[in-house]
């Protein structure tokens, strides 16, 4: 059992698939993921894939200040990836709201509604950034286990 | 060794679930580094299907609410298992199994078993986009089968046999070459590969009928798509490669033409656009079986 927990483990950090979620973010940060596919930074080099489906995902990586209109797909989509599973805030907005920090229509900051486990700052944060993001957050992917997420 | 123990030994280990998922794996590594290559990426490392398929094992299952959930568990595994069977019966060297009359056509049985059952899993999974997909892909596999069927059955016509180690060991004649010609044409659309990649569409219906299945359920669909890479690729080698004494050269000559022709349906597919239903209709059951109708009418008269 051992041996299976630990090519669970090595397996998740080689091969994490990612579905992008904007709350309502500039498209500034997004601009900045596109490239991360691309030739240039080719995360699939890394074993990482862009899903369509979040029941294929295991990152949820989310751009934007939460605007009120996505809390409730925001929390569906969560609800909606299966154990394990880890969460990435791209951006200074997720984290603090950034320039629309107190706007009435933005609910910022992420971990109001749904645990975050990797920042990534700047506005918005390099590709470069955002890889080491990621594979931080395979790291913590891999820390995990799919028994102690259910309890 | 008594018969019972050889059968299960081919359906488990040579050349059924673990030599067929092993081949599979590497031939899926070939496409996907083949298609990153033709796009100027780096494209994964050659263990990525197998950690791809080790992750998904360790995941949770969510099944919709609406779904049926008996249906919505027992479909992957039914995919699976008529996969696995078709690759048993090829006649690899060093198969444990006895090949037998009309195996051919159990193997195209066998073969069509994972369309009807993304059609039947997109349907039962209720979501939208999954919907779609199984539509399309009951009018792909509509599109495809006439011209495929067709032209593989020209070759028994003309060995006079349904066997396949009699179609293996078959002198190579000019209608080979019409009849390989439509298999390849017939292979992307089978794979759901560009220019055909229809049913699984990334950009429009996200993934098709698989959209709503993860984890472990998840994990069998690739599984039995890498399986049924492995059972035509090898059914191509079959049938087209020409017959060697030396059982050693038979094996690698095999794995090298299906690298081959996955390699050759990369690049298809790195070079084409999607198509679109019209188009495949038009494109098989014109061009597809008229060369099929060709192959057809020289067999005879052959």
């Amino acid at each position: 059992m051992q041996i299976v927990k630990s090519l669970h483990q090595w397996s998740r950090r080689k091969s994490p698939w990612i579905f992008f979620l904007n709350t309502g973010s500039c498209n500034g940060c997004d601009i900045e993921l596109a490239p991360c596919l691309s030739p240039r930074y080719d995360i699939e080099q890394l074993g990482m894939l862009h899903t369509g489906s979040p029941k294929h995902a295991d990152i949820l990586l989310v751009t934007g200040p939460v605007c009120l209109p996505h809390i409730k797909p925001l929390l569906d989509i969560y609800d909606q990836i299966p154990h394990p599973k880890v969460v990435v805030a791209v951006g200074s907005c997720p984290a603090s709201g950034d320039v629309f920090a107190g706007s009435p229509s933005v609910a910022a900051p992420l971990d109001r509604f749904i645990p975050v486990d990797v920042y990534v700052p700047g506005c918005p944060p390099r590709p470069q950034t955002i890889i080491t993001g990621l594979c931080r957050a395979s790291e913590i992917l891999s820390e995990k286990s799919l028994q102690e997420e259910r309890s | 060794m008594s018969g019972p123990l050889n059968s299960i030994l081919a359906v488990l280990i040579w050349p059924g679930l673990i030599g067929g998922a092993l081949v599979g794996w590497l031939l899926l590594w070939i496409q996907r580094k083949a298609i990153a290559r033709g796009q100027g990426r780096r494209g994964p490392p050659f263990y990525q299907p197998f950690f791809d398929f080790v992750k998904l094992t360790g995941k949770e299952v969510v099944v919709p609410k609406n779904a049926n959930r008996i249906a919505f568990y027992s479909l992957p595994v039914i995919s699976l298992v008529a996969v696995t069977g078709a690759v048993t019966l090829l006649p690899f060297p060093g198969s444990p199994l006895q090949s037998f009359g009309g195996d051919l056509i159990l193997m195209l049985f066998l073969l069509e078993v994972p369309l009807f059952i993304n059609i039947l899993a997109g349907h039962i999974s209720h979501s939208l986009y999954a919907e779609v997909g199984a539509s399309r892909e009951a009018m792909v596999s509509f599109s495809f089968n006439l011209p495929f069927l067709a032209a593989v059955l020209t070759i028994p016509l003309q060995v006079g046999s349904f066997q396949l180690t009699n179609l293996a060991d078959a002198p190579l004649t000019p209608v080979y070459a019409l009849v390989a010609l439509v298999f390849v044409l017939v292979l992307p659309a089978m794979l759901q590969m560009n220019p055909f990649s229809l049913p699984n569409a990334e950009q429009e219906i996200i993934e098709g009928p698989h959209m709503e299945y993860g984890g472990p359920l998840l994990a069998l669909f690739h599984l039995s798509r890498a399986l049924r890479l492995v059972a035509l690729t090898g059914l191509f080698a079959i049938l087209f490669m020409p017959r060697i004494r030396d059982p050693f050269l038979t094996a690698a000559g095999y794995l090298v033409v299906m690298i081959a022709v996955a390699g050759l349906l990369s690049v298809i597919a790195v070079a084409t656009a999607r198509s679109n239903i019209h188009r495949a209709f038009r494109f098989y059951w014109i061009t597809g079986t008229f060369i099929a109708a060709v192959a057809i009418i020289v067999a005879v008269l052959g």
